[in-house]
């Protein structure tokens, strides 16, 4: 289906009456789109802001029914991730959807609308003592983590996956809406709960293609009384890999361990202890002691701790890995920029097994970097991605390398999204 | 759903003979004795023999029985030790039972990835005696984990008493292979973490084998903790169990468990395995706590205290392994234990929010009451996960309707709650009907169109977790008119 025009002939005259419709839906948000709504450089032609399901649904059903293509916004920190869109007719603004629904503080749960944003969570969450204990790492210069949909949609991870796991695993519940503006709920509000097929585990990561999440339940976590991070210089990638595995092998529960190599300044490796202060205190001491010389313990998070180590002008690179195979992968991504003169920034989750590489906005460099990377994954087990690159090289770029099980992938969008009117061509193999 | 036909005795030998040749002789059972052998599963008032059963050896196997059914039309239905106790692994008259206990290969113990990878017939706990001497076990420990399989785990998303803290089969599964309904050998995932793509390892996990069938796992492995401790406490009545779970959770303490049983299933434990709980206990609590010692030895005092404080009138401390495994045998006999105390039982499995416990455990005493009919209650506390077990006697009459309308009774009182019909169990046959309670249609439809995309024939499992079979021709929504695919002769409406 040729996607590449923003509305088809037949509607196009109808642009008064569509407008109409999704100001009637939304009881007067929806407007025109600006060129600020574009998304990875492609333009928008409508934004309506939904406040809720049931707004969202109408605005669905206009969808459909003008067969447009549809693409959800949350507050847009994760926007250039991904494929760029064939087309946006209708932008769907997340910002008003913003409300805490429930927080039931004595079961640990907590249920929003998608537009909010992790950071107001928070705020709500902390009188409680309790915390969502997913923590994307936030663009350079800032801290926002973006939305609750945003995160569930990118599945972005952070350090504290290392002990709470990733966003699928916190998720419990979901309400979405399909491309023909049908509601559909699967999960619930109770962390044990196995009727069903669990669709939170099929939006999670699915990059806005199954549906418009409208609301999530998550399970929460005490937020604990102490916190202290120890931190050791890495002079190389053997001893990045020593130092992963003394800690995750170790009796200490680390809620999360980061290596940080810039590519100027002072490699290390961060493990992040969590519990009660005396408890904090003993562990951090044994921890100390374990990663050896140099090692110290800070009270407050490294300055770069829970940070992108990219920016919006260059390229960053998600490469999974076995935890065993850091140095490998370490290596091979070295062999691979050497010849390109530099040495490539890297953070992520070593323990768990996720780094993040940037490289600089040149499209044959990254390129020839990731098909390298990609011939020899899988020695490390892993997958390279390219999570982010600017708009323009974009279109150049292969942005997710090989798939397994894409024929399912595709027979699955099929049948969410007959008319591939859903974010087309953001994910895997063009769906 | 199926292409079978009336001459139902001709279509089963031929099949007999065509899996035969690609298994070999005696991995095909067709004789109607050995046949009823596989019957049932743990729920065995679920009772369907199996047209044909294959004991497979390995994933060349499965997939050849796979691809024979397919192009047979007939359904096929993958059993691992057949312990589940929702009916998932019911087998269909008509169809193939694919038993996978065969395969029960262990691959190597790989601590520095803090992986294994295992074949689907392997036992849960075999894992993690296989774990136990690097410092390593494998986490999800369903009470029934000395006999069920890691492949019925991955079907059913097992939990246990330490999902708590844990989580669930779910959280410990990064690799699968599976075949397809198709026919087809996939891959997904492996010892690293994301692969690419939609997260089709998350949805097959807990899928009750309607997606396809695992023919090897790779299971993430979770390091011994530096110390556990286990205290048994005795309380005047559930109320104060609960208000003491409350203050527990309350103050931030995540046990690794909390299991609390009340009064009568103390009795039938004790009638069973004399545990020796407190005597004149209406409820008792077990509380695990597990992690670094600095971190468990102040949450357990405060946790003593907090018992204490909500009128815990004996408190036992496990001062070993041994008195440890003592305090667990009461609990993990509980099912078991109920045939001392009543010849018949339903076991349910739905879970409540947490906070709702008391009002929930007041309103089944108000329904066992008003029926006559006694409920035994087990339950994981700490996650409002409830086993109430609905005792009769079958040999009365009209006993058991009444306990079966008790047992209903009790799920919509999950479901009214804001719980769910089924915490661990899965709703295999048994609890299908019930979904439509805590389910929309739409819900239920959209929940179906991946078992479209997956198997558009509806020939794995068929019959299991939905109520009404979507057809997959079906286009989602309110289209008129026939669907594009089945005009351009793409698709069936089966």
């Amino acid at each position: 289906m040729n996607r590449t025009s923003a509305v088809p002939e037949s509607h196009r005259r109808d642009d008064t009456a569509a407008l109409a419709s999704l100001n009637t839906a939304t009881r007067g948000h929806a407007r025109t789109a600006r060129a600020s709504d574009g998304v990875a450089g492609v333009p928008a032609r409508y934004v309506a802001l939904p406040c809720d399901t049931a707004q969202a649904a109408a605005v669905m059903t206009v969808a459909a029914e003008y067969e447009m293509t549809v693409l959800a916004r949350g507050s847009g920190t994760k926007l250039s991730w991904g494929g760029a869109p064939a087309s946006v007719d209708l932008l769907i603004d997340t910002s008003r959807m913003d409300a805490v629904i429930e927080h039931n503080a004595g079961d640990l749960i907590v249920h929003t609308q998608a537009g909010l944003t992790l950071t107001a969570l928070a705020r709500r969450l902390s009188p409680a003592g309790q915390r969502l204990a997913i923590d994307p790492p936030a663009p350079s210069g800032s801290a926002a983590q973006g939305t609750v949909g945003g995160v569930i949609s990118t599945a972005a991870s952070g350090p504290l996956r290392l002990s709470f796991g990733a966003v699928r695993d916190l998720l419990i519940g979901v309400t979405m809406v399909r491309a023909d503006g049908v509601i559909a709920h699967a999960g619930g509000k109770v962390v044990k709960n196995v009727a069903g097929y669990d669709l939170g585990k099929l939006l999670a990561g699915s990059f806005g293609t199954i549906g418009v999440m409208t609301e999530a339940i998550f399970r929460l976590h005490p937020y604990p009384p102490a916190q202290r991070w120890v931190s050791v210089p890495i002079p190389n990638s053997r001893a990045a890999h020593d130092v992963t595995q003394r800690v995750i092998h170790s009796h200490l529960a680390p809620s999360a361990l980061e290596l940080d190599r810039p590519n100027s300044g002072h490699p290390s490796i961060s493990v992040l202890l969590e519990g009660t202060h005396a408890g904090v205190a003993d562990r951090s001491a044994t921890m100390r002691e374990l990663l050896g010389a140099g090692a110290v313990e800070q009270e407050i998070r490294p300055p770069w701790w829970g940070r992108r180590p990219w920016d919006d002008r260059s390229v960053a690179l998600r490469l999974t890995h076995q935890i065993a195979s850091l140095q490998t992968l370490i290596d091979a991504l070295d062999a691979a920029t050497r010849p390109f003169g530099f040495l490539a920034d890297i953070r992520g989750a070593a323990g768990v097994g996720i780094l993040h590489a940037v490289l600089p906005a040149d499209p044959t460099t990254v390129t020839t970097i990731t098909a390298a990377l990609r011939a020899a994954a899988a020695t490390w087990g892993g997958d390279v991605v390219i999570l982010d690159a600017p708009a323009d090289i974009r279109a150049a770029l292969d942005i997710w390398g090989p798939v397994n099980g894409l024929a399912l992938m595709r027979r699955i969008k099929d049948q969410f999204d007959p008319e591939h009117r859903l974010a087309p061509g953001r994910f895997v193999g063009g769906i | 759903m199926t292409n079978l036909q009336p001459a139902q005795g001709m279509v089963v030998a031929t099949l007999a003979k065509r899996l035969r040749s690609a298994v070999g002789d005696n991995a095909v059972i067709d004789d109607h004795v050995r046949l009823r052998t596989y019957e049932c599963d743990g729920l065995t008032h679920h009772r369907v023999t199996p047209a044909l059963v294959v004991l497979c050896e390995s994933a060349a196997d499965i997939r050849a029985v796979v691809v024979i059914c397919v192009e047979a039309g007939v359904p096929f239905v993958a059993r691992g030790s057949g312990t589940g106790l929702s009916g998932g692994a019911l087998p269909h008259a008509d169809g193939v039972l694919i038993v996978t206990s065969r395969m029960r290969g262990v691959g190597e113990i790989d601590i520095a990835n803090q992986r294994v990878v295992v074949e689907p017939g392997v036992i849960n706990l075999q894992v993690s005696r296989a774990a136990i001497p690097h410092g390593y076990y494998y986490a999800p420990d369903p009470s029934s984990q000395q006999i069920c399989s890691i492949g019925g785990n991955l079907a059913e998303n097992s939990g246990g008493a330490h999902c708590l803290k844990y989580g669930f089969t779910v959280n410990h599964v990064t690799g699968v292979e599976i075949v397809t309904p198709n026919g087809d050998l996939l891959r997904l995932g492996g010892k690293a973490p994301d692969p690419t793509g939609y997260d089709l390892l998350g949805v097959i996990v807990g899928s009750e084998g309607t997606l396809g069938v695992a023919t090897e796992v790779t299971l993430k492995l979770t390091r011994l903790p530096e110390s556990v401790r286990t205290l048994l406490a005795a309380f005047p009545g559930t109320d104060e169990a609960g208000a003491a779970t409350s203050a527990i959770i309350g103050a931030g303490v995540v046990p690794a468990a909390i299991e609390m049983m009340d009064a009568l299933a103390i009795q039938a434990a004790e009638a069973a395995v004399q545990c020796d709980y407190p005597p004149g206990a209406g409820a008792v609590l077990i509380v695990e706590l597990d992690g670094p010692h600095a971190e468990v030895e102040q949450q357990f005092h405060q946790v003593q205290q907090f018992c204490r404080d909500r009128g815990a009138f004996e408190i036992r401390v496990a001062v070993d392994d041994v008195e440890r495994a003592l305090f667990w045998k009461g609990r993990k006999s509980a099912f078991a234990a109920v045939g001392r105390i009543s010849p018949d039982y339903i076991v349910q499995d739905g879970v409540v929010p947490r906070t709702s416990l008391p009002t929930v455990l007041g309103r089944i005493r108000e329904l066992a009451e008003s029926s006559g009919i006694r409920v035994a209650n087990v339950f994981h506390a700490g996650d409002g996960n409830l086993h109430p077990l609905v005792l009769f006697d079958n040999s009365v009459p009209g006993e058991s309707d009444r306990a079966e309308r008790v047992s209903g009774a009790i799920l919509d009182l999950c479901i009214e709650y804001g719980g769910s019909i089924t915490g661990e169990h899965g709703v295999g046959s048994d609890k299908a009907k019930y979904m439509p309670r805590m389910f929309t249609d739409d819900d239920l439809d959209t929940m179906q169109l991946v078992r479209c995309a997956f198997d558009a024939r509806g020939l794995a499992n068929p019959g299991k977790i939905f109520p009404t079979p979507r057809l997959c021709g079906e286009v989602p929504g309110r289209r008129q008119g026939a669907h594009p695919l089945v005009e351009a002769g793409l698709a069936e409406a089966f």
